[in-house]
């Protein structure tokens, strides 16, 4: 939540635009905004496990829309040479921004089967049943550990929501086309299939949801305290100097310096 | 001492970082088995292991976007792209992301790579296997950007390169891969046994990116220029009788702007030389950092001397590619203005 708010707990120190966070500690890698990117520095990832030989895998996320991108051609590639320990998923959830999934060719054939062209095992995945997910991860995360090879896997889902806070769904699909969407809500399917086994109820359900509630309006509001774009503690803006390079060249010490001798606006 | 021609300096560069650190690799496409297409990465693969020198797919974003994904998980990767006329589909790789890694990561996360890649004309290549497009690349926050122009500095820069924690975008201008060149291509070829920066220290050592080197004392005007074009103006000079003091600019970013400005405001004139193309290119980065830092010493109008606008021309290389006689004119302009 600090990084949302680009405040002086950011891990991103605000040079990102929020949710492109990322964590160390949790083996969580820096999210570019650049789409698809990030797919074969994955297998390079994978690669470097594999050569300092470690059992450490790496896994990426991409969209329907971005396996377009040549770097998905260059990760799926890449990672079938060299056997990378790495799996590539696709979250096919039908929208990228306005264009449905056949503008990427997914009508066409399911981006699972992108795989075997590369002779990497595709598999297609109901996106919305989170035992699949896991079990399918696990499979391939199995595969990679025990040097198998990469995995792709098409996770089939559905995008209800807008693709940013500045879209409107409403201006390129059918208003009521989420509720005609036969997959479902995950949660719900996980919850009435736990609740089945005997293992969940609704009272747990609604008392989790509500302690998840207060967690999140809680973290916003401790978040807050540490700044907020427009009120509070800042960061430092002569800050955007550090960090281009490990050590500050002249010429930006200079423009620095230049920047805090002129003031801000 | 051993006498290296720019290959074997670069090659033996190469050889001693993987020696001495198990974490560099050197990746690129032919650079494995067959030692690459300029024998560059030539017996590294035999002696260091197919883990080490990795060939490569055909795929110069696959290339750097992978090496990008090493350098994170602790290697030190050398990305060979074969020509720089075949940079361009790695070009996202390197501005999006290898740039701007460690900035965006607020210093979590960083890629130590180095990209090693032939530039510049001279030998016929026409228009993909002749361009010098180092002023993209320095108008790139986030990246170092250097140029050799001898087998010693370029053993001392790539080592300096590999070591470094921040990437390197390294080219090697190949007209002088086996000798200086002075520009006529009528004479001929000059092995790098003849000049005195061909004596090469067979071990390690560095030369450091970001200082220029004066190359030729004088006193009437002031040349900066780098790569090939450093011996097509010492010749110039020679030939003119011009007292020319000539800058190698080595590492176009960072830019040493004390040598820059310490030699113009003594001569008051200068010339900037290269062989890539004039409008936007890294020359008028050079003239306008020797107006901000010289204007009051300055007695002339700083001239640039490059290649024309056009795309690379295969059958008009010496009409093209900027020669002595270029060079010679625009010296005379500025001592006579």
């Amino acid at each position: 939540m600090c990084q949302c708010l680009s405040n002086t707990r950011d891990m991103c120190k605000g040079r990102q635009m929020p949710i492109m966070y990322h964590s160390r500690e949790g083996n969580l890698f820096s999210i570019s905004g650049n789409l698809t990117t990030q797919y074969p520095q994955a297998v390079g990832w994978a690669m470097a496990s594999a050569m300092k030989g470690e059992d450490n895998l790496a896994a990426s996320w991409i969209g329907d829309g971005s396996t377009a991108e040549p770097d998905f051609h260059h990760a799926l590639t890449f990672a079938s040479v060299y056997q990378a320990p790495v799996i590539l998923n696709v979250v096919n959830n039908q929208w990228a921004i306005s264009t449905f999934q056949a503008f990427a060719g997914g009508t066409r054939e399911p981006f699972a089967a992108r795989g075997l062209g590369y002779g990497i095992p595709g598999i297609r995945v109901d996106g919305n049943d989170f035992l699949a997910v896991y079990a399918v991860t696990q499979w391939a995360a199995e595969r990679a550990r025990t040097g198998a090879g990469p995995t792709l896997i098409e996770h089939v889902t559905y995008r209800a929501s807008a693709h940013s806070t500045s879209d409107d769904p409403s201006r390129y699909r059918p208003k009521e086309e989420f509720e005609a969407w036969p997959l479902g809500d995950p949660i719900k399917r996980l919850k009435q299939h736990l609740i089945q086994l005997g293992e969940w109820s609704d009272k747990q359900h609604e008392d989790l949801e509500k302690e998840l509630d207060k967690h999140a309006a809680d973290s916003w509001k401790e978040a807050c305290t540490y700044g907020t774009m427009s009120e509070g503690p800042s960061l430092d803006p002569s800050n955007m100097f550090e960090d281009v390079f490990k050590e500050m060249p002249e010429h930006l010490k200079k423009q620095r310096e230049q920047m805090l001798a002129e003031g801000d606006k | 001492m051993a006498q290296m021609n720019m290959i074997q300096a670069l090659n033996s560069a190469m050889d001693i970082a993987l020696s001495n650190d198990p974490y560099v690799v050197l990746m690129g496409e032919d650079i494995g088995y067959f030692g690459g297409v300029f024998r560059c990465t030539e017996g590294l693969q035999r002696k260091h292991g197919e883990h080490r020198v990795l060939d490569t797919p055909i795929a110069e974003g696959g290339i750097v976007a992978t090496a990008i994904g090493m350098g994170v998980n602790g290697m030190r990767p050398v990305a060979e792209i074969q020509f720089a006329d075949y940079i361009y589909p790695a070009f996202d790789q390197i501005v999006s992301e290898l740039a701007r890694l460690r900035h965006r990561s607020a210093g979590d996360f960083y890629a130590p790579i180095t990209i090693r890649t032939p530039c510049g004309g001279g030998i016929r290549g026409g228009q993909t296997h002749s361009q010098s497009p180092e002023g993209i690349f320095t108008h790139v926050s986030g990246i170092k950007v250097v140029m050799p122009s001898n087998p010693y500095d370029a053993k001392g820069m790539l080592l300096s390169a590999i070591e470094d924690d921040d990437p390197v975008v390294f080219f090697e201008p190949k007209r002088i891969y086996n000798g200086p060149f002075d520009g006529d291509p009528d004479k001929p070829a000059r092995p790098w046994s003849t000049h005195p920066k061909g004596e090469v220290p067979e071990g390690h050592y560095t030369v450091p990116i970001g200082k220029a080197e004066i190359v030729r004392q004088g006193n009437d005007a002031t040349i900066i220029t780098y790569g090939t074009m450093v011996h097509v103006a010492e010749a110039a000079a020679a030939s003119s009788g011009i007292d020319a003091e000539i800058i190698d600019v080595r590492s176009m970013a960072p830019l040493d702007v004390d040598t820059l400005r310490t030699s113009v405001q003594k001569t008051g004139r200068c010339v900037i030389v290269h062989e890539a193309t004039r409008f936007g290119g890294y020359g008028a980065e050079l003239s306008a950092t020797v107006q901000e830092e010289c204007f009051w010493h300055l007695e002339a109008p700083i001239q640039r001397v490059t290649g024309w606008d056009t795309p690379y021309p295969h059958a008009f290389e010496w009409e093209y590619f900027p020669g002595q006689k270029r060079i010679i004119n625009a010296l005379r302009a500025v001592l006579e203005a």
